[in-house]
């Protein structure tokens, strides 16, 4: 028999979280979500009101690498489209033409745009000649380019989520501590705030604050204005989880060894406490950020939360708000998509801290 | 000889994402008819391991990967229990019917939300075709006969307002209440308290002594051993060590381990001196090299190489 | 409760009162943008007419008063009382939130306990699977997808709660029918994201008790397969499982509010919304009391059942 290894807690928690390589593979794949987001005027081929009147309703196009005659490219391209009218329905149609061979090139010149606001480039991740066109997730009814769009709303969505997020922390931390450490009047006040607000029907609340947010604010108001409302309602949950914990440690043995011993309270506090159920707090901060993204795009979609000029996923949504759009355009469906996928990382990742932040615990699936 | 458990070369593997751990390791001893044999060892050696094998508990990650473990109930024809299909019915006839076992935590062996008279009638209902009222009486008779007072009250109660020791006592109820023909008892009072421990090794004494039947004592105090067993199989680390009757083996124990344990034991060791560790008294090495098993002159058995093994035993 | 209740109605007046300008101001812009021309005296009178000359906590104490003794005020949008609009969009309402929940019941439950107890099978793995999937659907995505899926596939426009021509019909068998046919599609739409949560905590509760101890003493007793997962880990993990059943409802409740405006259901959402965006303030008030007190009530009764089920609770 070996000899046993002994191993940190952190080191058990690292190893456990790559362990479970679901949630490692989430956590990367948020990470290249954020970076290609932020890196959204690069990684897209035109701006989000970029419009394209060859192509409007059109659907997505395929990436091919074999033409017409059955030859192989190396550059992969995409085909122009014809638009005809349906005699029958008036809809406009459109059909692959063979002949309109549009090839993709990468790491070239493409709408000139600014990094961040600030650095003047002109570089796209790929991009097609001047008087070609690419869609790849197809256009809506102005024309405009979904891929682009999705990608840059995705700035949006995924940062308010992590705003959001931490806003909750914060409040979460701030107000359950407070009432767990204090107790008395100022426990009794909170508690009673937080069941307040946990009464509340969410959406209903989150419709109500953001109809009175003025139509006249601008985009970055109502950016932040959107925040806040949804963190408003998130933080009692968090609150109310970190009071619980603080009270369970509070009566813990190692607890009350630590008072014995003669340590200060606030010594108490965060040597010994605060690292047993900051894990725990952050893996349900974690789990905020899902919430946070699908209240943005719930309240978008519905027209009250962030809109256009802005570019979010919900307000993307809002195109796709009755069937005969989505009969017609179901790749507009499409940043529903990504929603769901951000959100199921989410959760993944999630879960896979949870079983990390707990190496001692014996659940957890493979 | 009259065994009612012969195990024969028991292997049992752990398989995990770490690796696979070997949890027993051709163990080979008999449970004598009537006797209490005790199974005796630290923490890991496989004790508890082997006992779940009798009654077919192991479960995945856990496998019986090889032996055999023949049965001989008195009515009935002798059967292997390791080749038994998974829904076996004759294994549910086996767990609480023909043997029985009785675990170490009692405050944690009982459902919390069902009443402990539901919970032992129910071990009568899952065995014999009688009404809920009999089975129900049958289980009052029994957690009296355990020395519980107060049972009709007591039956409607739930297990968290019973004590520990009145808890270990309401399991043991259960375990005998359908009349097994072995008993497993897995450490039943190394949870308890000194006192109560006392109390319940008397009650499993008395009991088998009425009832007859055979049992199966597992612990890691010699003391206990010495007062309720007949036979004892000495185990470390997934192997047998020694087997013999109690007699014979504190009296004159043979494996270095043996004499190491009894040596350790406060009371016997000389007052003012450390006691004794594994290493100080036999090789580490030899320690772990299986030697088989060698049955001598009066059925005691020994792990040791045969230059060890003194003449004339 | 009370005190509770007490305080959400100021929080949703509040927020009521929130937007600036009031219904007054928004029928102004409505009629303006009509071209017609409103003096300032009617403007006065309008005011005067509907207590917006009052000050802040007067116009509450009014809505409250009113509130408290069944007449919940005037909706100057739709030009009717309240109580008359009201009530039948929050039967509806409660109908199809109730029919979630029965449906996160019946389906979480079994699907929960199949999955942990047949850990790491191909069932698991794909129940699992599309419960993560459900729940990172957003009620008016999956809605909007049906609907999809419902026209293309079937051919079949999905929406609303009757069909065209028992909408305004009277009751009858037929007209019940009807409204079942329809009734499954927001009860699914609504209820799917609580059935995945709900089996993954069943699955979570149940995984945690079929290690403990005393599974293996009913094992050793001889209990066979299926009573001794019902009789005794099940048993425990319901408990658990009730409590956040209960609060699974102020979600069904607030999803409602979405799935109602997608899928074009006569329940309280799409009123709601209306009322919001015109202040009409007796009426978005009044929906949001009423859409509070069920959520408290509903977790009120959660917490009872749960000391119900579990005698450990009642005995503490």
């Amino acid at each position: 028999m070996s000899d046993p290894v002994e191993a940190t807690p952190r080191q058990l928690g690292w190893r456990r979280f790559r362990r479970h390589r679901l949630g490692f593979f989430c956590a990367m794949l948020l990470l290249a979500m954020y970076i290609t987001a932020y890196l959204s005027d690069f990684v897209t081929p035109y701006a989000t009101d970029t419009r394209n009147v060859s192509a409007i309703n059109a659907p997505p196009m395929s990436i091919h690498f074999i033409d017409k005659n059955g030859q192989f490219h190396f550059r992969p391209f995409v085909y122009g489209w014809d638009r005809s009218i349906n005699p029958d329905t008036w809809a406009r149609e459109y059909r692959e033409n063979p002949e309109l061979v549009f090839p993709i090139r990468f790491f070239s010149r493409g709408e000139p745009y600014k990094l961040w606001g600030l650095i003047p480039l002109e570089t796209h991740l790929f991009t097609v000649q001047n008087d070609q066109y690419i869609h790849l997730f197809g256009t809506d009814p102005l024309g405009r380019d979904m891929f682009s769009r999705v990608i840059h709303g995705a700035r949006i969505s995924l940062s308010i989520g992590l705003i959001g997020a931490t806003l909750t922390l914060f409040f979460g931390v701030l107000l359950g501590g407070l009432s767990g450490y204090l107790g008395g009047w100022t426990d009794r006040i909170i508690q009673r705030i937080i069941e307040v607000l946990q009464s509340i029907p969410h959406l209903p609340i989150w419709m109500a604050l953001s109809a009175a947010l003025p139509v006249s604010w601008s985009p970055l108001l109502t950016y932040f204005g959107v925040t806040i409302i949804l963190s408003l309602l998130a933080w009692p949950g968090l609150a109310r989880q970190v009071r619980g914990r603080f009270l369970a440690l509070r009566e813990e043995e190692f607890v009350v060894a630590a008072r014995l011993l003669g340590a200060r309270k606030l010594r108490v506090i965060f040597r010994h406490m605060l690292p047993n159920f900051l894990s725990h707090t952050i893996t349900i901060a974690t789990l905020a950020v899902p919430a946070m993204i699908l209240g943005e795009t719930a309240l978008s979609f519905l027209g009250i939360g962030l809109r256009p000029p802005v570019v979010s996923w919900g307000v993307l949504l809002q195109q796709a708000q009755n069937y005969q759009v989505i009969v017609m355009s179901p790749w507009l469906l499409i940043p529903g998509l990504f929603v769901v996928v951000t959100v199921m990382a989410f959760n993944l990742m999630g879960d896979g801290l949870r079983d990390a932040a707990d190496p001692y615990s014996t659940q957890g699936q493979k | 000889m009259d065994p009612i458990i012969q195990i024969n070369d028991l292997s049992v593997q752990f398989r995990t994402d770490t690796g696979i751990t070997q949890a027993l390791d051709g163990i080979t001893f008999d449970v004598e008819r009537g006797k209490v044999t005790a199974i005796v060892g630290e923490s890991g050696s496989g004790k508890s391991v082997t006992a779940n094998c009798v009654m077919r508990l192991i479960q995945p990650p856990g496998y019986i990967t090889g032996g055999s473990i023949q049965c001989r109930p008195k009515a009935n024809a002798a059967f292997d229990i390791v080749s038994l299909p998974d829904k076996d019915p004759l294994l549910y006839d086996l767990r609480g019917g023909t043997i029985s076992m009785v675990f170490q935590e009692p405050m944690t062996a009982l459902s919390p939300v069902l009443k402990v008279g539901n919970q032992i009638s129910e071990a009568i209902l899952c065995h014999r075709n009688v009404t809920k009222k009999q089975a129900w009486r049958e289980a009052s008779d029994m957690l009296e006969h355990v020395g519980i007072g107060d049972v009709e009250r007591r039956m409607h109660m739930y297990p968290f307002e019973f004590s520990g020791g009145m808890r270990q006592r309401a399991v043991i109820a259960m375990a005998l209440v359908c009349n097994p023909e072995l008993l497993i008892c897995d450490e039943p009072t190394t949870a308890l308290d000194v006192t109560i421990q006392a109390e319940i090794l008397t009650l499993i004494r008395d009991l088998q002594s009425e009832l007859n039947n055979s049992v199966i004592f597992i612990t890691h105090d010699l003391g206990v051993v010495a007062q309720i067993a007949d036979y004892v199989v000495v185990m470390y680390q997934v192997r047998i060590l020694e087997i013999g009757s109690v007699h014979d083996v504190l009296k004159d124990p043979l494996h270095p381990y043996t004499k190491g344990l009894l040596a350790a034991i406060p009371g016997t060791a000389p007052p003012g001196q450390r006691l004794q560790t594994i290493s100080s008294v036999v090789d580490p090495k030899e320690l772990e090299t299986p030697y088989p098993l060698v049955t001598l002159n009066n059925g005691r058995k020994v792990s040791l190489p045969n230059n060890q093994i003194r003449k004339g035993t | 409760m009370v005190p509770t209740l007490a305080l959400i109605s100021i929080i949703v007046f509040i927020v009521i009162q929130l937007p600036p300008g009031d219904i007054v101001t928004s029928t102004l812009d409505r009629l303006q943008a009509s071209g017609v021309e409103v003096s300032a005296e009617q403007v006065q009178n309008l005011r005067a007419q509907y207590n917006l000359d009052k000050p802040m906590y007067m116009q509450y104490v009014h809505w409250i008063g009113g509130f408290l003794t069944g007449d919940m005020g005037y909706s100057y949008l739709y030009a009717r009382p309240v109580n008359e609009l009201v009530w039948e969009r929050m039967g509806y309402t409660l109908i199809i939130t109730f029919a979630a929940l029965i449906f996160v019941w019946v389906v979480a439950i079994p699907l929960g306990i199949y999955t942990a107890v047949r850990q790491y099978s191909i069932g698991d793995y794909t129940l699992t699977s599309a419960g993560l999937i459900g729940l990172a659907t957003p009620p008016f995505l999956l809605g909007l997808i049906l609907m999809y899926v419902g026209y293309e596939w079937f051919g079949v426009s999905i929406g609303g709660l009757f069909s065209p021509e028992y909408r305004e019909a009277p009751w009858s068998w037929l007209r019940f029918k009807d409204f079942l046919s329809h009734l499954w599609i927001p009860m699914i739409v609504l209820g799917l994201g609580g059935t995945a949560a709900q089996m993954r905590i069943m699955r979570a509760n149940l995984l945690d008790e079929l290690k403990k101890p005393y599974v293996v003493t009913a094992r050793a007793k001889g209990v066979k397969p299926f009573k001794l997962i019902m009789k005794y880990p099940v048993r425990i993990a319901i408990n658990p499982f009730v409590s956040s059943l209960g609060l699974q409802i102020p979600f069904l409740i607030s999803g409602e509010a979405i799935v109602g405006m997608v899928l074009n259901l006569p329940t309280t959402g799409p009123m709601l919304f209306q009322a919001l965006l015109n202040q009409d303030m007796y009426l978005a008030g009044s929906f949001l009391m009423l859409l509070s007190i069920l959520t408290v009530l509903a977790m009120l009764a959660s917490d009872l059942l749960l000391a119900i089920v579990d005698p450990r609770i009642k005995y503490e």
